[in-house]
């Protein structure tokens, strides 16, 4: 009787350690799952700084005598785009470019001097790279006449960390080499982020005052729940409402040529942000002590006094972690921004133009993007800023939730 | 004469509050009004029953349904038992201090990281370094992570709202620790940790960057038939009708339907959690 005892205590002891440890290890998932995600992203996507700029399969070939034999993304695309047109402007002689693609170099000849199977092609293009001192050629490897003594391939180097953060173009599909300019996402982002929060902070500010200082149990009962159901429409939902009926609203009483702008980007976001918005300065100024408000109404204050002078200032720890955190879910919302901004990666001048976010990028591209290509990675490195960014974000909302707590009187 | 000012200056300040709050109401009942406007006329029950037929500009979105109902109880099923166990472990077990605070920050942390940021991460390692393929498997995978740190937070509020008389008259009845938890605190805490669970329902249903590149499939008439299928769903479905299809006009009669039911669905969430929680249980905070 006593030993059964006894063994079940055993047991019991034995299977609670347990159940300790499994507890233990769940409690720890969180700050796991993080690690992973930073892990993933990076892994993913670093692999952009030593991948070639240029295509896998293609060369850039020029003529033998050609002294440059480095050119940045944006002198690339320059030159393929016809807008340099001299070699002097890129470092090298005084002489003209011809900038050729594939296509170019076989309306130069015809079908038989190419060959049914394209047999001469090879043989060709080294004959005509060796006739034109200021060519630039881009063409596949397969076909490249890299053994002719007239030409020299271009030594490609990788994508550079400076062209990536303050490129100031995003054309994932140029050729012949792709531009990851991520400054217009980034500004884009930013841009449609803080002025989001700053039509909610008014709007937010005032109906959480009156959340926590005029309304009746009646009128607050009824308020809460709608601001809740504000928080839980589905982005997709709003995106579509925006398309519908503020895209077209917007450029009928602006006079826009597009509707899909920044500015209704803001609008939606700033819709999306208020719930956030107005739960935590509500809450940060319920908590203002009664002491502090009686006292100024004891001197004399009235009750909007006392709410701007008082209570206001007491919980603007609280309400600046509420615009925080309003502008870490905006700054990642994906769909609703997705959906009417126009998605133009240019660096917005004005609200009134189309821009293209940093999580608008990654959800319409990703798609299309080959699996460990660069644009990939170049995709994915943008999870990466972003997932940066949210993470300061959030580190500052909480900072400043923690100054509110400590608030001693 | 400074007085009557100073009255003057709050009636015009409250009366600006006032509107304030009656404008986010009106903002609510513009959204939701408009799209129960424009999509009660398509509810019907083949709408709810059938797949989409001719280009999307037909049919209902019954596969979308499934699909969402799938990825619902995919998520909860991996995510529910994880955010209740981590929940229990740093409200009862961990000793309060630098490690308590740390997972706090960590747990609040995730909450922040942005959807498609998920969708990235739940593409590399469940998509392709797993090989689950764009599965339901790998979808509710990426979408409980969403959901976990809702899960683990209201579960520790709910724990910490079970009066501490009750653990200490327990442990006076020669109960352990672990007895106390599953015996006494977790069926006080049940109702509120419950309320949690059906925000999750909620927010997983109405969620679409994440399951973009893990699970959403454009097209996909047949049903699911294991866990390593495909499914469409519906906030992905809404998307699709809105932006890509071949006749944008005729799809929009679908896209409003779609949205519609995707509103009922958080209507009915949001009842349900109040229902909980004003009936059983003290208050938790909704987030």
């Amino acid at each position: 009787m006593d030993i059964k005892r006894k063994k079940r205590r055993g047991l019991q002891a034995w299977v609670s350690w347990w159940i300790e440890k499994i507890l233990a290890a769940s409690g720890g998932i969180t700050a796991f799952i993080i690690l992973l995600i930073v892990v993933f992203l990076f892994k993913e996507g670093v692999g952009l700084f030593q991948s070639p700029r240029v295509d896998e399969g293609y060369v850039l070939l020029m003529h033998s005598s050609n002294e440059v034999d480095q050119l940045s993304a944006d002198e690339l695309k320059g030159i393929f785009d016809e807008d340099i047109t001299n070699w002097a402007e890129v470092g090298g002689k005084n002489q003209a470019i011809t900038s050729l693609r594939l296509d170019q170099i076989m309306d130069r000849f015809t079908e038989e001097e190419l060959g049914g199977e394209y047999e001469y092609l090879s043989q060709r293009m080294g004959e005509l790279i060796a006739t034109t001192p200021g060519v630039i050629a881009f063409v596949p490897t397969l076909y490249a006449p890299l053994d002719h003594p007239a030409v020299q391939a271009m030594t490609d180097n990788t994508i550079a960390l400076r062209d990536f953060f303050v490129g100031k173009e995003w054309i994932p599909t140029a050729t012949p080499v792709p531009l990851f300019g991520t400054l217009p996402l980034v500004m884009g982002t930013l841009w449609v982020s803080l002025f989001a929060i700053l039509i909610a902070l008014p709007l937010g500010l005032g109906v959480a005052i009156y959340l926590a200082e005029l309304a009746s149990p009646r009128v607050r009962s009824l308020l809460k729940p709608v601001i809740e159901l504000l928080a839980g429409i589905p982005s997709v939902v709003y995106g579509f409402f925006g398309l519908v009926v503020l895209v077209p609203w917007v450029q009928r009483v602006l006079d826009l040529p597009v509707g899909e702008t920044a500015f209704v980007g803001s609008l939606i976001l700033a819709i999306m942000a208020l719930p956030t918005l107005i739960s935590v300065a509500e809450e940060s100024m319920k908590k203002t002590p009664r002491a502090l408000r009686e006292a100024s109404l004891a001197l004399g204050a009235t009750h909007w006094q006392t709410i701007y002078k008082v209570v206001v200032p007491y919980a603007s720890s609280g309400i600046s972690a509420g615009v925080v955190l309003g502008i870490g879910r905006a700054l990642g919302e994906t769909m609703a921004v997705l959906m009417v901004t126009g998605n133009a990666a240019l660096i917005p001048h004005t609200l009134m133009q189309p821009v293209r976010t940093i999580p608008a990028t990654i959800a319409a591209e990703l798609g299309e993007a080959a699996a460990g290509g660069s644009h990939y990675q170049a995709l994915f490195l943008l999870g990466a800023i972003l997932f940066l960014m949210t993470l300061i974000v959030n580190l500052m909302a909480e900072a400043l939730a923690k100054k509110q707590h400590n608030k001693g009187f | 004469m400074r007085m009557k000012r100073k009255k003057r200056a709050q009636w015009l300040a409250f009366a600006l509050f006032r509107l304030l709050g009656v404008l986010v109401v009106a903002l609510l009942i513009w959204i939701l009004g408009f799209i129960v406007y424009q999509g009660i006329g398509v509810i019907s029950w083949e709408f709810l029953t059938t797949g989409p037929t001719e280009g999307m500009t037909g049919g209902g979105i019954y596969p979308a349904i499934v699909g969402t109902l799938c990825l619902v109880v995919g998520s909860l099923v991996i995510s529910f038992p994880l955010g209740v166990m981590a929940g229990i472990y740093t409200q009862e077990y961990a000793k309060k201090g630098k490690l308590v605070q740390f997972i706090r920050l960590m747990t609040n942390n995730l909450a922040g990281i942005p959807s498609i940021v998920m969708g990235l991460f739940g593409m590399t390692l469940f998509v392709n370094t797993l090989g689950f393929g764009d599965s339901i498997l790998a979808g509710s995978l990426t979408l409980s992570l969403l959901v976990l740190p809702i899960i683990i937070r209201t579960t520790e509020e709910a724990l910490a709202s079970v009066p501490y008389a009750f653990r200490v008259g327990s442990y006076a009845l020669g109960a352990t620790k672990l007895q106390t938890i599953a015996r006494v605190v977790l069926p006080q805490a049940l109702p509120n940790i419950m309320t949690g669970l059906v925000l999750s329902v909620g927010r997983v249903s109405g969620e679409t960057a994440p399951i973009l590149f893990t699970v959403a499939a454009y097209f996909l008439p047949k049903l699911p038939t294991s866990i390593l299928d495909p499914v469409m769903a519906l906030p992905y479905h809404l998307y699709v009708l809105v932006t890509s299809g071949t006749d944008l006009e005729a799809t929009r009669p679908m896209a409003y339907g779609t949205a519609l039911v995707l509103i009922v669905l958080v209507l009915i969430v949001n009842l349900l959690a109040h229902g909980v929680r004003n009936r059983l249980g003290r208050k938790v905070k909704m987030n």
